[in-house]
């Protein structure tokens, strides 16, 4: 019963426009695609509390940034290198020992990223940033001069 | 010069059957290696040797090198703020939901130290506890 010798064309989905599609997504993809910096240095505020002072100006170690590689460490002028081994030499007695970072408001933030970097690499446990107003508290009770 | 032997010559043809398959590998890589970041704001930030993963759904304080201070709360794009004390108010909404959440500051490493001060400070008194510096990552620390 084959009477209808007709050729039939397939039927089949138009897929030729598939890799256009395909390198259109490509490009917005590769476009939009942002490496999101998602890695930096961590540290936690302590509680707030204006009555208690748990920072004995004797035990801690105090930096005061002045610049780049421009640093006052416990009241003596101190360079990178220097701060360094000072930190090194005072650490093994007490891990614990809180060290303070104070930076001037001039400053470029990255000499205090440079030495907040430095006191993690030194594993520095107790890393203390205090804000304009503790500091100006600080030195209300006579901790800093 | 194939005519002696009866061998018809073949046009010579890039293989492109492989082209869809590669095409779909690179979708895939794109589709799954984009995150979309809520700021985009760039700058240069500080290097650091020592960084550790932050929370992806933390909320961003960005300071260009000119002083603009930009904020995200992780959840929404990422907009410009007139000064750092709005930051304060921005900070306490969400640590009123969130006392957790994280704050990362997205700082240029030219800024002058006293704008992080100021933004350090609006974050303290507003109960943020858990702070973040977004850095770079640096060569290797040299002899030290």
């Amino acid at each position: 019963m084959n009477l209808n010798k007709r050729l039939r064309s397939q039927a089949e989905v138009p897929t030729s426009s598939m890799a256009d599609i395909a390198f259109l997504l490509i490009v917005f993809f590769m476009l939009t695609a942002v490496f999101a910096t998602t890695e930096g240095l961590q540290f936690q505020f302590p509680e707030d509390d204006p009555t208690q002072l748990d920072i004995q100006p004797e035990e801690s170690i105090h930096i005061k940034i002045l610049g780049q590689n421009d640093y006052v460490v416990d009241r003596s002028p101190m360079t990178d290198v220097e701060l360094n081994n000072y930190i090194r030499a005072k650490l093994p007695q007490n891990p614990e020992k809180p060290v303070i970072i104070q930076t001037k408001a001039e400053v470029p933030y990255f000499a205090m990223v440079d030495v907040f970097d430095l006191l993690k690499y030194l594993k520095v446990r107790n890393i203390s940033i205090p804000t304009k107003t503790e500091v100006e508290r600080w030195e209300a009770f006579g901790i800093f001069e | 010069m194939n005519k002696r032997y009866g061998v018809h010559s073949i046009a010579p043809t890039v293989p492109t059957a492989s082209m869809a398959d590669i095409a779909f590998l690179l979708i895939i890589f794109f589709m799954l290696t984009t995150s979309f970041s809520l700021d985009r704001t760039t700058v240069a930030l500080p290097q650091s040797e020592i960084r550790t993963e932050v929370s992806k759904d933390a909320a961003i304080i960005a300071i260009t090198a000119d002083g603009e201070i930009k904020f995200t709360d992780g959840e929404r794009p990422s907009f410009s703020l007139d000064a750092a004390q709005e930051v304060g108010l921005l900070t306490q909404e969400i640590t009123g939901f969130i006392p957790e959440k994280e704050f990362l500051i997205k700082a240029d490493r030219l800024v002058r130290y006293e704008q992080i001060d100021a933004v350090l400070e609006q974050l303290r008194l507003n109960g943020a506890q858990r702070i973040g510096l977004l850095t770079d990552k640096e060569t290797s620390r040299n002899s030290q």
